[in-house]
């Protein structure tokens, strides 16, 4: 095998291997492909929350020329199931005739036409008749299973992680030997993805084979739903990533519903058919981060150390289960946080309601459990009275401790690190009052947050995904990356070839990543889980070794042993053909995970962060301005530090626009701010500089010492800037997001206290 | 109606609806797909072309605006010598910054960059990068935090003051 070059293509800021496209306009999105002779699609939607469907009626007098409708009965005439299958096959692809509408803007029917106007006119003409049923709109009311929306009590899931006690009684009594107990309520609200791209697919037929091509993240999440809806075996579907602008989670598995739509149209109208959702369509329709509620108790013992954390979590997982176990579980491995504590108990449930389903989106259940327990530990430092920087670095969990669900930490701990970076970088507080350039005063405060996040899947899920990759030299001589992680913009692609040319000795641009398609790639898994570089990654370069092993051994029988790779690939795929080495997902030792009583190595490394945020409020307006964040971030190596640093700022400023600024408002159990004037994302001008301190503690088994970074970003500035709010007006905000109207609504409060102070 | 205009240099003529919209004549009529929509609304500037060398939301351009006037898409922007593409400042310092993941905001905001860097004098302070985000502040990304952004239009800044010979 090559020798690793001393300047070998790991750690640095190779551009993107996908940047001349993207700068230039040539990268062809879903939208942007000519699909000669294609029509547009369409999609009727419910206009109510809960109800039973009696008929879909065609309007008698519009005319229906060239116009295709596609109704639930179309799936079973071609031998399908009538399944978006997911974890549960719970949800349908489209409401039947007689079936249980659950959420405003379900799918009903659809229709395609030549033109996108057209077909948006013959949807106005698809008419719905629904009787309506008493909706559930909040957990609340799904906990109280007045009316049944899944089995008998509408809760999807339930985790309970006990550490340190064997039931509750004796958990109560640990708490009660606490010195003082800290509880709080703290709800968290939904959250938009609002990827620039708005979702889309295309699909056509052909010998009776679907293929269909468009903006999502896990190809084979849409290839196994695809099977089930159409009936067909493995070959019977192709599915390819199109350039993807952009997903956070948002097109993990909403995409599976749209290549439903979009294939049935297609086959009914005997065409290509491409199904592009605005924006107003995309926000309504498509899955957003679950709202949840945590109560939270934090024992104290009297020097500060914490004695008992209890944690009660519910989600809305909205209409169908979709993802939310997979949501509730890392929001309850999370919960109880970064923190030294001998006794924890935390409960989790995700429930049924009529809101369209919740899903996926960067953190994944562990921002909504981070913002509490970020609370909780600021509020005891300013009850001890203890800076509250330092009382994080005293009970961060270091080598040797172990998690809520008795995970012993023994390699790549980064806690103390990336605390130790927030240390040096934080610098002298800005002057607490000033005066607004309008003349109106200003407070300020400062925030700190430490969190961390689990890199890959949870428990056994990697070994039971049993992810693969290829490395392969092909026939032609060039070297091929094969896997189904899609780069959504994180990097994937340039990751990969970063990785393979440096175990084959060749600069990265001589590796062909090739576009994940299920005809092409081997089954990875999802790109999901802060998994690609760290899991799929280190396949890459075991594959990748593979082949320069096979290559070498090649080359040793024919005279030219020990020559670098490059000198003897077109040799060897002249003399062999095509060579292609193909590995699967192998766990590290001592990973134990018992997924009945949830105990063990929930994960097979952690990501460690922390995070200092600066405010700046108006006290007029209460409008709050970030003049400053800091994130450390333990990834273990930056493979590309200029790739790693842009995701963390990345979902560092979405973290902030959670916990400030954005808001996604219900009425109904419809989204009543569908659009981007109303369902804002922060600007150019809402950022503030990011500064991103890349802290490197190695994972010993990921690729170069690589770990998860992808979600990470997203968990902590929130909980930071809320803090750094609290601490500028002294009133406790225990909430997110915290909009200007959320602090005016308290003014009487935090004048009194500043008043005071 | 019949709009004749110049695009990226080229003039092209179509027939079409004057309330069409700009960005459906460039992407469907003209097939000038670098142009993106991502709201449809004049939210994310996604669609921002330059018509007569300003900034517009190409989504809110009626196409019978555009009669007898000039437009620079993303496509227009690189230049050409030696028989290949040769990128324009802005373009060569979004690649090289990091300023670009998913993408499908980079032709508007590398557009709308062009035009800032033509028309404004940015230096490498705080300030300039502040103005560089008030400048921006029509077109959103999801996926950067805007960071290396702001840093490519500043460094492509400098690079087309050098070109000009400014010390
Ligand atoms: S598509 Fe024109 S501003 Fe968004
Ligand atoms: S790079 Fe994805 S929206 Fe900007």
């Amino acid at each position: 095998m090559a020798e690793l070059q001393p300047a070998g293509p790991v750690g640095r800021p190779v551009p993107r291997v996908d940047g001349v496209a993207k700068v230039t306009g040539a990268a062809h999105y879903v939208d942007d492909l000519d699909l000669p002779g294609a029509w547009h699609g369409a999609t009727v939607r419910s206009t109510v929350a809960h109800g039973v469907l009696d008929a879909v009626d065609l309007d008698p007098d519009y005319d229906w020329t060239d116009v295709v409708v596609v109704t639930a009965a179309d799936i079973a005439a071609a031998g399908g199931r009538n399944v978006v299958t997911l974890i549960e096959e719970d949800q349908p692809a489209l409401v039947p005739l007689g079936g249980r509408v659950m959420h405003v803007d379900e799918a009903i029917a659809l229709v395609a036409a030549p033109t996108r106007a057209r077909a948006l006119e013959a949807r106005r003409h698809v008419r719905p008749r629904i009787s309506a049923r008493p909706a559930v709109l909040d957990t609340d009311a799904a906990l109280r299973a007045e009316v049944k929306l899944y089995g008998d009590d509408n809760v999807f899931k339930r985790f309970v992680i006990r550490k340190g006690h064997g039931d509750d009684a004796a958990f109560e009594d640990a708490m009660a030997g606490a010195d003082r107990i800290i509880e709080g309520v703290y709800p968290t609200a939904a959250q938009e993805q609002m990827y620039i791209e708005p979702q889309g697919m295309a699909a056509h037929w052909e010998d009776g084979r679907c293929f269909l091509v468009g903006s999502m993240q896990c190809p084979y999440y849409v290839h196994k739903a695809m099977k089930a809806l159409l009936g067909c075996d493995g070959d019977g579907v192709v599915v390819t990533q199109a350039v993807t602008g952009g997903g956070f989670g948002g097109k993990e598995e909403y995409p599976s519903m749209i290549a439903a739509h979009v294939a049935l149209l297609a086959r009914k109208a005997g065409r290509p058919v491409k199904l592009i959702y605005d924006r107003g369509e995309d926000i309504a329709a498509t899955t957003k981060r679950h709202p949840c509620v945590t109560r939270h108790r934090l024992g104290l013992a009297a020097d500060g150390a914490i004695v008992a954390i209890d944690a009660d979590v519910v989600m809305d997982g909205g209409a169908y289960l979709t993802l939310s176990p997979v949501v509730l579980s890392r929001g309850v491995l999370h919960a109880a946080g970064p923190y030294r504590c001998p006794v924890v108990r935390i409960v989790g449930r995700v429930v049924a309601t009529n809101h369209p389903p919740h899903g996926a989106f960067r953190g994944f259940g562990a921002p909504q459990t981070t913002f509490p327990y970020e609370r909780q530990i600021d509020k005891a430092a300013r009850l001890l009275g203890v800076d509250p920087l330092a009382y994080r670095q005293r009970l961060a969990l270091r080598p040797g401790d172990t998690t809520a669900t008795g995970q012993e930490l023994t390699f790549s701990v980064g806690s103390e690190a990336v605390l130790e970076a927030i240390a040096r970088a934080a610098g002298p507080r800005p002057a607490r009052d000033a005066v607004s350039a309008g003349g109106a005063p200003v407070r300020r405060g400062r925030g700190v947050c430490f969190y961390f996040h689990g890199s890959g899947f949870t428990g056994a899920g990697e070994q039971r995904i049993a992810g693969r990759a290829t490395v392969a030299l092909t026939a032609a001589g060039d070297v091929e990356v094969r896997s189904s992680s899609t780069d959504i913009g994180q990097g994937a692609a340039t990751i990969f070839a970063q990785i393979a040319g440096a175990s084959l000795g060749l600069a990265p641009e001589r590796v062909r990543v090739v576009d994940p398609s299920t005809d092409k790639v081997p089954d990875s898994g999802p790109t999901v889980a802060s998994r690609t570089c760290m899991v799929v990654g280190g396949l890459v370069e075991r594959a990748a070794r593979a082949l320069g092993t096979r290559i070498a051994a090649w080359a040793g029988e024919h005279g030219r042993g020990g020559a670098p790779f490059a000198e003897v690939a077109a040799a060897a795929a002249a003399a062999l053909g095509e060579v292609a080495e193909t590995v699967q997902y192998e766990p590290p030792p001592g990973i134990e995970w018992d997924d009945a009583t949830y105990t063990g190595a929930a994960y097979p490394v952690f990501g460690w962060a922390a995070c200092l945020v600066d405010v700046a409020i108006d006290l007029d307006t209460c409008e709050v301005t970030v003049e400053r964040c800091v994130q450390a971030v333990d990834v273990g190596k930056a493979i590309n530090p200029m790739i790693v640093k842009g995701q963390i700022e990345g979902g560092t400023l979405q973290a902030l626009g959670w916990g400030l600024l954005e808001n996604v408002l219900y009425q109904d159990g419809k989204v009543a701010n569908a659009s981007m004037t109303n369902c804002i994302v922060p600007t150019f001008a809402d950022a503030p500089d990011l500064e991103t301190v890349l802290v490197e503690v190695p994972y010993p088994y990921g690729p170069h010492g690589a770990k998860g970074v992808g979600e990470i970003p997203m968990d902590g500035p929130a909980a930071a800037a809320i803090n750094a709010v609290v601490d500028a007006l002294g009133v406790d905000f225990d909430v997110v997001p915290v909009l200007p109207e959320t602090i005016a609504a308290r003014r009487d409060a935090w004048d009194a206290a500043r008043r005071k102070s | 109606m019949k709009v004749s205009l110049e695009v990226n240099g080229a003039a092209r003529a179509v027939d079409v609806d004057p309330w069409r919209r700009l960005l459906d004549v460039l992407r469907e009529d003209l097939r000038l797909t670098g142009t993106k929509e991502g709201c449809g609304e004049g939210e994310c500037g996604a669609c921002t072309v330059l018509l007569d060398g300003a900034p517009v939301n190409a989504c809110l351009v009626a196409a019978g605006q555009c009669h007898g006037r000039k437009v620079t898409t993303v496509e227009g922007l690189a230049g050409h010598a030696d028989g290949g593409a040769v990128l324009h400042e802005v373009q060569a310092a979004l690649l090289a910054c990091g300023g670009a993941q998913c993408g499908i905001c980079t032709p508007g905001i590398a557009v709308c960059a062009s035009w800032i860097v033509d028309a404004e004098p940015i230096g490498a302070d705080a300030g300039a990068r502040a103005r560089v985000r008030e400048l921006l502040a029509g077109n959103i990304c999801r996926c950067t935090g805007y960071q290396l952004i702001v840093d490519a239009v500043v460094e492509a800044a400098q690079a087309r003051r050098a070109g000009e010979g400014e010390p």
